[in-house]
């Protein structure tokens, strides 16, 4: 069996920031990726924000395929016939270094793996590594097809549905109320026309999230981001929230008919759809990540169950880049220490909960527990749209005051205990 | 548009053997059908027979069914090497 010193498996962000950590350090570095290349499996809502990683990966960014800097943060409570927009725009989101950037995996991931491959890594595409090979309980090796490869440390950086951390024994079984579904369109729309119509500088972005009846009382959201020449606009569903959901109805029907809402066509009108997709997402929170080593072996990214749904942000491949980045260091270690057991490799556990990664895990522990809540995605969006309804609405009638309007709604709406129990699990996060 | 459609603008790759196989006891047995509301990719459906049936030439590779599937029915791997969907985009 041919051996290398450190496999990872999956070149997604957490598998290359890994590799480009490693790829000067001495150590043979092979990274097996199972797409054409490097991001062709990947995909995300999305945005990336920078400044969490910029301590940890420094120099890559000046060159780097992301789309706009987002500049616009929008907020959209949709009811069934009606929405409320609430917009926010900040000088400081428009300086340098810029926060954060909407990005397509597709472009990001590949010019990426071609950073590793120039600083000395290999990026192998075309191998789904099938299994682990194991000597004593050791993680020692993969087996891809019919090629086995070994190595003195084997880093799982295989995504979401990580077969990897199930084969080694470090996770329970996945249950639909730990993951969410996010489906997307991406649409091609030429820059100045996006510009024009989000109210945009150039190279400035806008990233929108929709809750309430788009989701038909499934517990999530839908999504838009503003890249270069096309805007990604998709749903995020909770698969328990949905099994649960009745009547019944196919999930993929739910993109078409939030594109059919007035306040979407006209956002997306003109544009042409150019590719579809879906991943899933981690929403299990800190209470149910696997184990993230053992002998010879690391787990980083999705493949750790490191995401984190904190309502107005959605956070994920911070956490892959910079997990993959702290398991290179405590690889490092490892091999100077000529130890990569389970208790030499639990360094990179430390190196996590001392990162803000796992701090803000703890901090948002209780998320999932609020989201459950289905009020959140259906009273709660509606009545702040019937509200607004109400004092906008001019007819033959007399107009009842405003205070009045508004405190006869709200008393009804939110002073009951209801709602009390809402704001005090809300209190959690 | 029609999910087809949607699916038709997609690179694929497709092997001739199935990445996901389906336990026909199980699913005899299934009154939600959790697999073909979940799909995003409208895959599931069931055959003149009943018989649920995946049509995983399309398929989008999120793992969602196997998941969804609380039964347990819905056995899922990754395609083979150089197989399956191909985002440009993602």
């Amino acid at each position: 069996m041919e051996k290398v010193d450190v496999i990872i498996v999956g070149g997604g962000l957490a598998g290359l920031s890994c590799a480009y950590e490693l790829a000067d350090s001495g150590m043979t570095v092979l990274v097996l990726e199972r797409g054409d290349f490097s991001g062709s499996k990947n995909v995300t809502g999305g945005r990336i924000y920078l400044r969490p990683i910029l301590p940890y990966l420094p120099d890559i960014w000046e060159q780097a395929p992301l789309e706009r800097h987002v500049t616009k943060e929008v907020f959209t409570a949709m009811g069934k016939t009606n929405s409320t927009t609430f917009e926010f725009y900040s000088e400081r989101f428009n300086q340098e270094p810029y926060p954060s950037y909407t990005i397509l995996r597709a472009k990001f991931d590949r010019w990426f793996a071609d950073l590793v491959t120039e600083k000395g890594g290999f990026v192998i595409p075309q191998k789904t590594v099938d299994d682990l090979i194991r000597e004593n309980g050791k993680v020692i090796g993969v087996k891809s097809g019919d090629e086995e490869i070994g190595a003195d440390c084997v880093v799982a950086a295989d995504g979401i549905l990580s077969f990897l951390t199930e084969k080694a024994g470090l996770r329970k079984p996945f249950q639909p109320q730990h993951f969410a579904l996010g489906f997307k369109e991406v649409i091609q729309l030429d820059s100045k026309t996006i510009e024009d119509r989000f109210r945009l500088s150039e190279n400035e972005g806008a990233a929108q999230l929709f809750f309430g009846a788009l989701t038909r009382g499934i517990m999530g959201g839908g999504f838009l981001y503003t890249n270069k020449d096309s805007l990604s606009l998709g749903l995020v569903v909770g698969l328990h929230s949905l099994n649960r959901k009745e009547p019944r109805e196919e999930i993929y029907k739910l993109l078409d008919q939030f594109k059919e809402r007035p306040e979407i066509k006209i956002l997306v009108k003109g544009g042409e759809v150019v590719e579809y997709s879906a991943h899933l997402i981690t929403e299990g929170g800190i209470n149910n990540m696997p184990r993230l080593y053992t002998d010879g072996m690391l787990v980083v990214g999705d493949a750790a169950g490191l995401g984190l749904n904190m309502l107005a942000t959605v956070r994920g491949m911070e956490y892959a880049i910079v997990s993959g980045v702290l398991a290179a260091r405590a690889i490092k270690g490892a091999k100077e220490r000529n130890d990569f057991s389970a208790s030499s490799l639990v360094e990179y556990e430390k190196l996590l909960n001392d990162s803000f990664i796992l701090k803000e895990m703890n901090t948002f522990k209780n998320t999932l527990a609020v989201l459950e809540n289905e009020r959140l995605f259906t009273k709660y969006p509606q009545v702040i749209c019937d509200l607004f309804e109400k004092v906008m609405w001019v007819d033959e009638n007399p107009k009842e005051g405003i205070y009045k309007t508004k405190m006869a709604e709200l008393k009804k709406h939110f002073f009951n205990i209801e709602t009390f129990k809402d704001w005090l699990m809300f209190r959690k996060i | 548009m029609k999910i087809t459609e949607k699916l038709a603008l997609d690179a694929f790759k497709n092997d001739k053997e199935t990445h996901i196989l389906l336990d026909q006891k199980i699913c005899h047995t299934c009154k939600e059908r959790f697999c073909i509301y979940s799909c995003p990719a409208n895959l599931y459906s069931l055959n003149e027979k009943g018989e649920m049936v995946v049509e995983f030439a399309g398929c989008l590779e999120c793992g969602t069914c196997m998941i969804a599937c609380i039964y347990g029915s819905v056995k899922w791997k990754y395609p083979r090497s150089e197989y399956g969907v191909q985002y440009r985009f993602g």
